[in-house]
């Protein structure tokens, strides 16, 4: 990282008025100021999903008992799958990091490869989540045809849950979280299409500097981010 | 359209090929040790129990294991690290502080009322 940001300013000058004293430009400033809001609502939701557990501490049920199953396998592993949608997405993460280093360089050709893997990777995660709410909408049964033995709003039917209040919360809970979480990177990846498109296109190169990238980057590593957050307290805590 | 009466950050965030390479090596060595967290706090969830760690030391090791991952993906994958100090601080600090203030409330209400729960038998 080079630029305004890390030369020496005295702080009079930095203060004085005229510029920018966090020496980022609008946009960027702007995103940050986002994610906080948006940090702040995940940080709520989670929070009260520690409010809950503790409050019904006796029947909340083991994630590691539930989220056992792995996609053409019936072996018992569990938490791997989870593990492994983590391990996508921080991948993904990687590859937009560096998308942004190579729009540093003004090198279009890099930041179309690793762009375009980022989508790939976000594309993958999304899919991974369809399977592993299937596969949890299903129940204990694997059966998702069957209503009355699925994981709803409602209800909790695995045995792991053994039916008392903290059940029901612990599946609204599941879909809340993991569903807000999924929309946000539905349209992190929209949003990366829309830039890869414009990189492709040559705007950026127009321009002079590839700091779209860079600011849908911030959004795509702050849905890494959560998902960190998400992994440890929904399902390992 | 450049304007000359404004600063254009964005036009000097460029960096040469070799201080490229320099922060190449660091995206990869901040990639290694997000996946060895993340296996590491997988094999803890599965086996804490057959190798007899107290669950309150793994508890807080995953929650430890997990801002350890936070800050580097804060840090180095979000630049904030790079970014001047006061807007470091503007970002982090109110933010910290009120997610502080709102689990110290609801974690400590909440006990209250598993303990209310419990003794009325709800």
């Amino acid at each position: 990282m080079s630029g305004e940001a890390i030369k020496a300013i005295d702080t009079n000058v930095l203060w004085g008025g005229g510029r920018s004293p966090f020496s980022v430009s609008y946009g960027k400033m702007m995103m940050w100021f986002f994610l906080i809001s948006d940090a702040l609502t995940f940080g709520g939701l989670l929070a009260s999903l520690g409010f809950m557990r503790h409050k019904f501490a006796d029947t909340w049920p083991v994630s590691e008992e539930i989220f056992f199953h792995f996609p053409f396998t019936h072996a018992h592993l569990p938490l791997m799958y989870v593990a492994l949608m983590t391990f996508i997405l921080i991948v993904s993460s990687v590859t937009m990091v560096l998308a942004v280093e190579a729009g540093h360089r003004m090198d279009k050709k890099n930041v179309i490869l690793w762009l375009s893997l980022t989508v790939v990777g976000g594309i993958f995660f999304l899919a991974s989540q369809a399977w592993e709410w299937s596969s949890y909408i299903a129940g204990p049964d694997g059966l998702i045809s069957t209503w009355a033995d699925n994981a709803t709003l409602a209800q909790n039917p695995y045995p792991a849950a053994n039916g008392g209040p903290g059940a029901v919360h612990y599946t609204q809970f599941f879909f809340f979280v993991t569903g807000f979480h999924g929309t946000h990177v539905f349209s992190g990846v929209v949003l990366n299409f829309i830039i890869l498109l414009g990189v492709i296109n040559g705007k950026y190169e127009k321009t002079g500097h590839y700091e779209m990238v860079e600011k849908v980057g911030l959004y795509w590593h702050f849905i890494d981010l959560v998902w960190v957050f998400v992994f440890t307290f929904y399902y390992l805590l | 359209m450049k304007r000359d009466d404004i600063i254009e950050y964005s036009l000097d965030s460029h960096h040469s090929a070799e201080e490229g390479k320099a922060i190449r090596k660091k995206i990869w060595f901040v990639t290694a040790l997000l996946t060895i967290i993340t296996a590491a706090e997988v094999l803890l969830g599965v086996f804490w129990n057959s190798i007899g760690f107290p669950w309150s030391v793994v508890k807080i090791s995953f929650i430890l294991l997990t801002i350890v991952k936070a800050g580097y993906i804060v840090m180095v994958f979000m630049h904030l690290g790079d970014e001047r100090k006061a807007l470091r601080l503007v970002i982090l600090a109110p933010y910290a502080l009120f997610i502080m203030y709102l689990l110290f409330i609801l974690l400590n209400d909440a006990s209250v009322l598993y303990n209310v729960r419990q003794a009325l038998g709800l």
